[in-house]
């Protein structure tokens, strides 16, 4: 069964949510991937607050083409999140985030900071960039374009039925632990 | 034999063919994608990893956008007959690289590793990475690989012996670093993968050998049996690890293993490991001349 979530989210909502469910997410997501997610730590800028608190970040960098004055979301799958590791349970707690986005999991330090703050990971399928691209209905903002560049730079969008699967939830299930595997 | 060429119509015929590269998966590929289905349960995360995938490529195709937003940093691989200038197909390259990054079928990778500043039209210091080779044909083949940065990420280069895996200067050694290329990866890197592997030559041949085997179809047989045998045993093998699609359980963890050697040197012995993700975007442009 499929649940629809539209952001912002409150935290009973994001507590009833399980590893293994579906989702389909609706409103406003920020991309940020690794430049972001230490800028976000080391300077905490404000501007990003109204967009985080009870939101969603999405580790992605899109492709993304200029229309007149706005921009068009062409292709936009998820990145590796483990590279954030090392930030994203600080970046969850300074900003109230209630979902992470990403491909291929988080480490248990991400996986506590979701179970104190009441959030969720939820995992893309790496590569499906168009199916994603296709749910942003509107790219409202850019921030830090110029610095970061097209992928490194925030992207703040409005996105209609995005699908995700939870993979870590607030009760400290992980769908990506290690499985001990003997290849030989 | 001097030749000469239209610089305008290389660039636009190698524009499109990086169109298509993007937005096309090769149809081996998406071949293995949509076989691999049958092999992952009705219910299965598994299989609904792989209807997505396979879905999104036929969504790329018909809206002609990037498939994965991933492009990578181009490789170009050229051959050209005798008296052609390859400065004048390099700077058709580089043009072409500049126009597709504008439509938006590339996304702008070149960034600048000490201040951190992306060129914003994929051009940078040795990049476009490109290969001339002099061929016999009278025509300029181009054969391009997009390969994203989560894959090449988990791409590794053993040297043997390697005692972390009791691997020694042998087939049996060679397979152990395979399979363990395929454990750490995990499902980073996009699985189910392809794996190009180099067995021998140096730091840089060794990984310039199993990049270049990524050029491989999926359904084509190493002319060297012992090779097509490890090929299909590690195929195999890799597929029973459970990992699966995006590292979240399955029978599908690779959908090729392609297979290459180069001369070493007696003082070394390395094994490459080229992982390439699903989205193995390659194509190839034949220009007559
Ligand atoms: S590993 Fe491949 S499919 Fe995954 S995000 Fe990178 S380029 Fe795309």
């Amino acid at each position: 069964m499929k649940k629809y979530l539209q952001l912002p989210l409150n935290e009973p909502d994001v507590r009833a949510l399980r590893a293994g469910d579906t989702v389909l997410l609706s409103g406003t997501i920020v991309t940020g991937r690794d430049m972001a997610h230490r800028w976000l730590t080391e300077e905490k800028p404000d501007a990003l607050r109204p967009f985080l608190l009870n939101g969603a970040i999405y580790h992605c960098g899109p492709v993304m083409v200029r229309d007149k004055d706005s921009w068009l979301c062409r292709s936009a799958g998820p990145t590796t999140s483990t590279r954030g590791e090392a930030y994203q349970a600080d970046v969850i707690r300074e900003y109230g985030l209630r979902c992470v986005i990403g491909k291929g999991g988080m480490g248990e330090r991400t996986l506590q900071a979701l179970g104190d703050g009441g959030a969720v990971y939820l995992h893309a399928v790496g590569g499906a960039a168009v199916i994603y691209a296709n749910t942003v209905r509107k790219v409202l903002t850019v921030f830090r374009l110029e610095e970061f560049g097209v992928p490194e730079a925030m992207w703040v969008m409005e996105v209609a039925d995005f699908p995700a699967v939870v993979t870590m939830d607030s009760a400290g299930n992980s769908l990506h632990r290690e499985r001990t595997v003997r290849a030989w | 034999m001097s030749r000469n060429f239209s610089e305008k119509d290389l660039t636009l015929a190698l524009a499109g063919c990086l169109r298509q590269a993007s937005c096309e998966l090769p149809e081996d590929v998406e071949n293995a994608l949509r076989a691999a289905m049958k092999n992952e349960a009705a219910g299965s995360l598994a299989l609904s990893i792989l209807v997505t995938i396979v879905q999104n490529v036929e969504l790329a195709k018909t809206q002609q956008q990037a498939l994965c937003q991933d492009t990578g940093l181009p490789a170009f691989y050229v051959s050209y007959p005798q008296g052609l200038s390859t400065r004048r197909i390099a700077a058709c390259i580089e043009h072409a690289v500049v126009v597709a990054t504008e439509a938006g079928y590339l996304r702008p990778n070149a960034v600048d590793p000490v201040t951190g500043l992306n060129s914003g039209n994929n051009l940078g210091t040795r990049i476009p990475y490109t290969v001339f080779t002099e061929s016999d044909e009278p025509e300029i083949r181009i054969d391009c690989l997009l390969k994203g940065g989560g894959s090449e990420n988990v791409s590794v280069q053993y040297s043997l012996p390697d005692s972390r895996i009791d691997a020694s200067r042998d087939l049996e050694g060679v397979r152990r670093c395979v399979l363990d290329s395929v454990i750490r990866a995990k499902g980073n890197g996009c699985a189910p993968g392809i794996l190009g592997v180099g067995i021998g030559g140096d730091r840089i041949t060794g990984l310039q050998t199993a990049k270049e085997q990524l050029f491989r179809r999926l359904t084509d047989t190493n002319p060297d049996p012992v090779l097509d045998d490890l090929e299909r045993s590690l195929l195999e093998r890799s597929n029973a690890l459970g990992i699966g699609p995006m590292g979240l359980g399955g029978n599908t963890t690779l959908l090729g293993v392609k297979i290459g050697t180069a001369h070493r040197i007696p003082a070394s012995f390395y094994v490459s490991v080229a992982y390439m993700c699903w989205a193995c975007r390659r194509n190839s442009l034949r220009f007559p001349l």
